[in-house]
């Protein structure tokens, strides 16, 4: 597996080089319309990943052809050089890192976007930090989160990335705001009761910054329903469910999709955060292969909740997904961390990849969707 | 002695303690002395003798599966981390949860990632 996709994917410098000496080679931008209006590469054709199989023929007749697939960040990309491949396609590849370190590394682009003033004022302390700097807020701005709950969790994370200027923030939670969600679902409050919270949040990060466009998505995350959130561009997912059949339901889908996940979860007095990055480092299943018996499974609703906890792990998970989104730092992805609040101290574990996993392991055993309610009771 | 964290779903198992200190070179022996003074956790973490799946186990920060399992070494005055995954976010609990149990195809050129 990791060698085809080495053979499938060039760095962007190799790119550049490779579509400047290579006149019959195509650049195909396998984004969304939106985000290919935001900015792409110069020459580049657009080919959406759902259309590529059926459209790549239009704009590379010759399977011979060099085809260089690019996206955001690298991982639909990949997706269609596989794709390509097995169509036949000799030498498809894919870009690492995307379109985001293309422009990251000063390289041609369409439209040279710069910020409106009202914006350098807005993101000026941003601004300030030479290794953010205009580049980053524009690179945040360009960025699309989707949040997995508006709860505990999400409340923090989603006023911190909306605040930090994520452009697009996807917002899912079919639940309404109750009494006993106000002790530390800060996006909420006592006027919105009984709201729908995707909508109650949607009108709290209007407030907090106008330039983030929230996508409200008033469902419960399900088998049936996941494949269409997940393929509306998505560079980062941040987990705030709050009962395993949704976890491990998240973990198959984003492996599915490559998109990477920023894990948090929280009880009592204690939390864990961490990232998984499909087949970079190891998924939720090569950590947790096995959800705990039901009767170790409270939930918040269920075994209660330090107001606070969720305030810590939500904003380490908006750290987290920032640092993605800005390509700098290094990462959680491959370390779990753990948080006591009651000793104030924090712990870290090593977390591996299991090649044996039953999902992105070498021989995946699990390739859809199971009854997730059912392999949690089991 | 070896100090052994507990997580806060077994505690109730273990006389409601955070830590527990345990004498042993191995992680068999360090949950055994443990195991002797609390039998219910005892009777929770392991399984026919290993230890259970949905318990991790990390020595000095490393998942002993990926060491030498119930024969990794464990040096005097370090700590035993026993985590089993938490759910808690944001959504509802399990009880009320109804995820339909259809099962939904793959988008297409899913299965080329795996």
């Amino acid at each position: 597996m990791a060698q085809v996709e080495n053979r499938l994917e060039i760095d962007a410098p190799a790119a550049r080089e490779l579509l400047e000496s290579d006149e019959n080679a195509v650049l195909v931008d396998v984004r969304g319309a939106d985000e290919w209006r935001g900015g792409h590469i110069p020459g580049a054709v657009l080919v959406p990943l759902t259309e590529l199989t059926e459209r790549i023929g239009e704009v590379a007749p010759d399977t011979g052809q060099r085809v260089v697939l690019y996206c955001a960040v690298g991982a639909r990309s990949l997706r269609g050089a596989q794709a390509l491949s097995e169509l036949g396609y000799e030498r498809p590849v894919s870009v690492t890192g995307g379109i985001v370190d293309w422009l990251a590394r000063g390289f041609p682009s369409s439209l040279e976007r710069t910020l409106e003033p009202d914006q350098r004022e807005r993101y000026s302390r941003h601004l300030l930090i030479p290794e953010v700097g205009e580049a980053g807020q524009l690179k945040l701005l360009g960025s699309n989160m989707l949040l997995i709950g508006a709860g505990g969790l999400g409340s923090p994370a989603a006023l911190y990335l909306a605040a930090a200027g994520v452009g697009r923030l996807g917002i899912v939670d079919d639940d309404v705001v109750d009494e006993s969600n106000l002790q530390r679902q800060v996006l909420h409050s006592t006027s919105r009761l009984g709201e729908l919270k995707a909508r109650s949040a949607k009108r709290t990060i209007q407030e907090l910054n106008p330039d983030v466009e929230v996508v409200t998505i008033e469902e419960r995350l399900t088998s049936d329903n996941v494949d269409d959130i997940l393929v509306r561009g998505w560079d980062v997912i941040v987990d705030g469910a709050d009962n395993f059949p949704t976890r491990y339901l998240i973990n198959d889908a984003s492996v599915w999709h490559g998109i990477p996940v920023v894990h948090g979860s929280i009880f009592r007095f204690e939390g864990q955060v961490t990232v998984f990055k499909p087949h970079e480092g190891p998924c939720y299943r090569c950590l947790f292969p096995q959800p705990p018996p039901p009767e170790l499974a409270p939930s918040c609703a269920e075994g209660g909740v330090l107001g606070v906890l969720p305030g810590v792990i939500g904003s380490l998970q908006a750290n987290e997904a920032l640092k993605l989104a800005l390509g700098m730092g290094n990462s959680l992805a491959g370390r779990l961390m753990l948080f006591d609040a009651l000793s104030a101290s924090f712990t870290e574990v090593a977390i591996r990849r299991d090649p044996d996993c039953p999902v992105c392991g070498d021989h995946p055993t699990i390739t859809e969707y199971v009854d997730y309610v059912e392999f949690c009771a089991a | 002695m070896t100090t052994v964290r507990i997580p806060p779903t077994l505690r109730q198992d273990a006389g409601g303690e955070r830590d527990v200190t345990a004498g042993g070179s191995t992680v068999r022996e360090v949950l055994a002395d443990v195991g002797e003074r609390y039998p219910a956790l005892r009777e929770r973490i392991f399984e026919s003798g290993n230890i259970a799946s949905f318990v991790n186990v990390y020595v000095g920060g490393e998942d002993i599966r990926t060491q030498d399992g119930l024969d990794t070494p464990v040096a005097e005055g370090s700590t035993v981390i026993l985590l089993p995954a938490m759910a808690g976010g944001a959504l509802a609990p399990l009880a009320t949860l109804r995820v339909p149990v259809t099962r939904a195809e793959p988008v297409s050129g899913a299965a080329s990632t795996r």
